[in-house]
């Protein structure tokens, strides 16, 4: 599969010029309503006309790459292909409320929210569900405060310490530390797995919660996961699951079932809602019984002897992580797309995912250490750049893996599938692999050459930051 | 029944794993599995044999039943605002956003093959800069309340003395006020208040709030209420006094007409920038956060930067990025990763496509429109609108003779919504989504007001 994506330049010097270098115009606010001492002097901004916008944002997406471009085997991202009817449905008017209406008259919409809520539980094994959560990471927060009221709740407060494994995502640790938790990082076992012994010495008195991701990072599933589970409860810390990588379990086995207390789900992930760039996503939360009472409000629960739904605020709620509730249209997106596949279908996702995984691990010529997988492989590039691999990569129409994380494989290349690639796309993937593993460094240390743009200095531009258009002038 | 091909007596799966039976076969054969349940490395204790009690459905099956839950939802023209705001967005931007491969990518950390979005996200950065006259954009945080929380972080990091105590109006959103006392409960920030007079900051009751444990002061522009603060140039001032950062609170439809916040002295500028390019959706928000260049490396999330590839090329690359989560983890600035890029790129759009005039004649009919609908309030009987004697933006506060709830209510039973934000006291906003329904919600107030 070779690629050449499209290239626009107005000159030798750019692509697609700036808007800013299109057209320009400031105005005056000297006729307007306010006194002037309230008002701005001038405004200049670019001034095109939606012939010329058109064009400009068209071109830009032909330089930009997304699922539906490609394969998109970013670890731990699941870029998986995102429906198209629940674009529909996020556009649908009657979705479009403003927040503080009435109960009453947006019981649609809190139907919805309810319903969503109450099937992440069933996914998750878990007794009580936030919606509120902008993204995983705000989820992760959200979820890292629940701990911290509950054991303040008890009495509990010397716990500061949250231990994370070091395979974990970043998040995790930047989580834990908003919430104002020392981070206690954990070395990972010669299989790739949490070690028990080092996760024995590690808790303690000053245990707030262990975070996990299960399958993890390297795609591999925590056997020892209730006794895991039994080594935190015993020393009174709680245990968070990261649901970045729940793709891989979807109706097979849930983090309640695991003895996990509170976690997330990244809708834009498991539950196909488009990654948009880099977002919007959404970050539920789920936790157990006893942590119920702490959740962010609002959540929806059903009225009491009537039909019908309100937002209402949990008993000893940890307030807000968000203005108001959450990011809707993926909530929205989200459900569409549960409410389509029903118990079989989530199976047969986590079926094909795992079998992708894999099926791809199993063609590619690079060393793949440890095992056996489930939704994602870490291969090591070995004495090449891993980063090099990436770039090059891009010349074969593939959007490359993760690359050198996590840490404990060697030039790591983190590969998820997911399981919207066929067999035939997979086989591409893998020759994808095996042709630039077998090309000098000279080739790789060149690439890309196919894209939009060659090879970029992302050290220069840190050191010499230019981050708008008046930078440039 | 199914609306995607399959073999007569199969078990439904996923529509969208494009698996024959063949291929999986193929594919089981090749790993050395009999089934794909044995490629599971689940413990036996911990695995799910239950039923979900999800049913499947077909995707017209599906979208009926989601369009048949929607349409629970009342028809009701909103009047309401307080920090979420419906403005018109243009068709065009729904149509160049929804492009797939913007919807459909992600973060850009390949950046050669993400010039498009990368490029979009720098146009953004650049028109708030424009709009604030401050240095450095980033591009998009979770939404107002959020972008808050990450400033008093910020001011408490980058102040040059010791001190944690912030600073914000009494009245502001719950809600945001809800979210930055979470923000400020894990480095030990204390948010306290302020007092307001007649809805604008009571700036001597703020200076004598101010000492040398203050680390950063916030006032919104227009207020809660929708009034336009006449003193900030002061308010800068007194934070510069005690060595405090100066947070200000407004978006981009209020930039372009309202005091430049560079001219007043702020040092970070936090709001909702969903105000262009996202129509009313229940909160989905995205914040603006625009700060000086000297706190460049404590900003959080993602910035874009212009660089150049080898072929000596100009290129857009995400930048700075050693202060993010995936690098310096703990340490990073925020845990911000998956944020609202793609609400950021429609915001991008539909600022371009208004212009400059466009934006100035948007920002003052938020003016005109919230004095003229105060004005006909005024004029029921048993009604006093509006209850500030400000300039408003957007929206007011009408005191009402009976109750505000029940003043609520009967306009909610008659189609319209509002707030109610006293005891007698409702608060009605107003932009150009609303503004052909002014007369029909007017002569339903004058019903039950």
């Amino acid at each position: 599969m070779h690629y050449s994506q499209a290239r626009w330049t107005d000159d030798e010097e750019r692509y697609e010029p700036l808007l800013s270098e299109k057209d320009t115009t400031a105005v005056s606010t000297d006729d307007s309503p306010l006194p002037d001492d309230l008002t701005r002097d001038s405004l200049e901004l670019p001034a095109l006309s939606e012939p010329e916008l058109a064009r400009h944002y068209t071109r830009l997406s032909q330089t930009n790459y997304g699922v539906d471009s490609g394969p998109f085997p970013l670890g731990s991202c699941t870029m998986k292909y995102n429906p198209k009817f629940t674009e529909a449905l996020a556009g649908d008017s009657r979705a479009a409320l403003h927040p503080d209406r009435p109960e009453e008259t947006a019981q649609g919409t809190l139907a919805v929210m309810h319903r969503l809520q109450d099937y992440l539980g069933r996914i998750g094994g878990m007794d009580a569900v936030s919606l509120q959560p902008p993204a995983g990471a705000a989820g992760e927060f959200a979820g890292i405060l629940v701990a911290k009221a509950y054991h303040e709740a008890n009495g509990d407060d010397g716990r500061s310490e949250v231990i994370v494994p070091d395979s974990a995502h970043g998040t995790n640790f930047a989580s834990a530390a908003m919430a104002g938790y020392d981070v206690v990082e954990l070395a990972s076992d010669d299989d790739g797995r949490m070690d028990l012994d080092a996760l024995e010495a590690a808790v303690g008195d000053e245990t707030a919660a262990l975070m996990l991701t299960n399958p993890n990072t390297l795609g591999l599933f925590e056997r020892d996961i209730e006794a895991i589970a039994d080594v935190v409860h015993d020393a009174g810390g709680l245990l968070y699951y990261d649901g970045a990588n729940l793709n891989a379990l979807l109706g097979r086995a849930r983090p309640g079932d695991m003895g996990f207390d509170v976690m997330h789900f990244n809708l834009h992930k498991t539950f196909a809602t488009p990654h948009g760039g880099g977002g919007p996503g959404a970050g539920p939360i789920g936790v157990t019984e006893e942590l119920a009472e702490f959740l962010p409000a609002p959540q929806v629960r059903e009225r009491d002897g009537e039909d019908g739904y309100e937002l209402s605020e949990p008993e000893r709620s940890i307030g807000k992580v968000h203005g108001f509730q959450g990011n809707w249209q993926v909530l929205l997106r989200a459900y569409g797309y549960v409410a389509r596949l029903g118990d079989e279908g989530l199976r047969d996702t986590s079926a094909k995912a795992v079998l992708n995984a894999n099926y791809l691990a199993e063609q590619v010529d690079f060393e793949v250490p440890f095992g056996p997988f489930h939704h994602e492989f870490v291969a090591s590039a070995g004495d090449r750049d891993a980063a090099d691999v990436a770039k090059r990569m891009l010349d074969y129409g593939v959007h490359p893996p993760t690359t050198k994380w996590p840490e404990i494989v060697p030039e790591a290349l983190m590969t998820e599938p997911t399981e919207a690639e066929s067999k035939r796309t997979l086989d591409q993937l893998a020759d994808a692999f095996d042709a630039v593993a077998a090309e000098d460094d000279e080739t790789l240390a060149d690439a890309p050459e196919s894209t939009a743009a060659r090879r970029i200095d992302q050290v220069a531009a840190a050191r010499e930051p230019r981050l708008s258009w008046h930078a440039l002038e | 029944m199914t609306d995607h091909s399959r073999a007569a007596g199969e078990s439904r799966g996923t529509p969208y794993a494009p698996h024959t039976p063949e291929a999986t076969a193929a594919m089981l054969s090749a790993v050395g599995a009999d089934s794909e349940d044995e490629l599971f490395d689940v413990p036996e204790s911990v695995a799910f044999d239950g039923e979900l009690g999800i049913e499947a459905r077909s995707e017209r099956a599906a979208r009926r039943h989601v369009e048949g839950l929607l349409s629970r939802n009342d028809d009701l023209t909103e009047f309401l605002g307080r920090g979420h705001y419906d403005h018109y967005v243009p068709a065009v931007v729904d149509d160049l956003a929804s492009r797939s491969e913007f919807l459909t990518s992600y973060t850009q950390y390949q950046p050669e093959i993400a010039q498009g979005f990368l490029q979009a996200l720098f146009e953004y950065q650049s028109m708030l800069v424009e709009l604030t006259g401050l240095d450095v954009a980033n591009c998009s945080m979770y939404d107002a309340a959020t972008a808050l929380g990450e400033a008093a972080t910020l001011s408490q990091r980058v102040r040059s003395v010791s001190g944690d105590r912030v600073l914000v109006p009494e009245r502001l959103r719950e809600g945001k006020r809800a979210v930055l006392e979470n923000y400020a409960d894990g480095p030990g920030v204390q948010v306290e208040t302020y007092p307001t007079d007649d809805a604008n900051a009571d700036v001597e009751g703020l200076e004598a709030a101010l000492d040398d444990d203050v680390a950063m002061v916030y006032a919104e522009n227009p207020t809660v209420r929708g009034t336009i603060e006449e003193r900030l140039g002061e308010i800068g001032d007194l934070a510069d006094d005690y060595d405090a950062l100066f947070c200000l609170g407004i978006d981009p439809v209020a930039l372009a007409l309202l005091e430049e916040p560079a001219s007043v002295g702020a040092d970070v500028v936090v709001g909702e920038a969903d105000t262009l390019g996202v129509p009313a959706a229940y909160g989905t928000g995205h914040g603006l956060f625009v700060t000086r260049e000297e706190y460049l490396r404590q900003v959080p999330g993602r910035l874009v930067g212009a660089a150049a590839d080898d072929s000596g090329r100009r290129a857009y690359t995400l930048t700075l990025q050693t202060r993010e989560q995936h690098i310096r983890r703990e340490r990073a600035t925020s845990n911000i990763c998956t944020n609202q890029a793609w609400l950021a790129l429609r915001t991008a759009i539909h600022a371009a496509w208004l212009g400059p005039d466009g934006l100035l004649d948007l920002a003052e009919s938020c003016v005109t429109e919230a004095r003229d609908l105060a004005e006909r309030f005024d004029a029921v009987d048993g009604v006093r609108a509006p209850v500030h004697d400000r300039h408003h933006f957007r929206e007011f506060v009408a005191r009402t003779d009976r109750p505000a709830e029940a003043v609520r209510a009967d306009l909610a039973e008659a189609g319209y919504a509002v707030h109610a934000v006293g005891e007698h006291e409702v608060q009605v906003c107003v932009t150009e989504t609303a503004a052909d329904d002014a007369d029909g919600l007017v002569a339903a107030f004058e019903e039950v007001a």
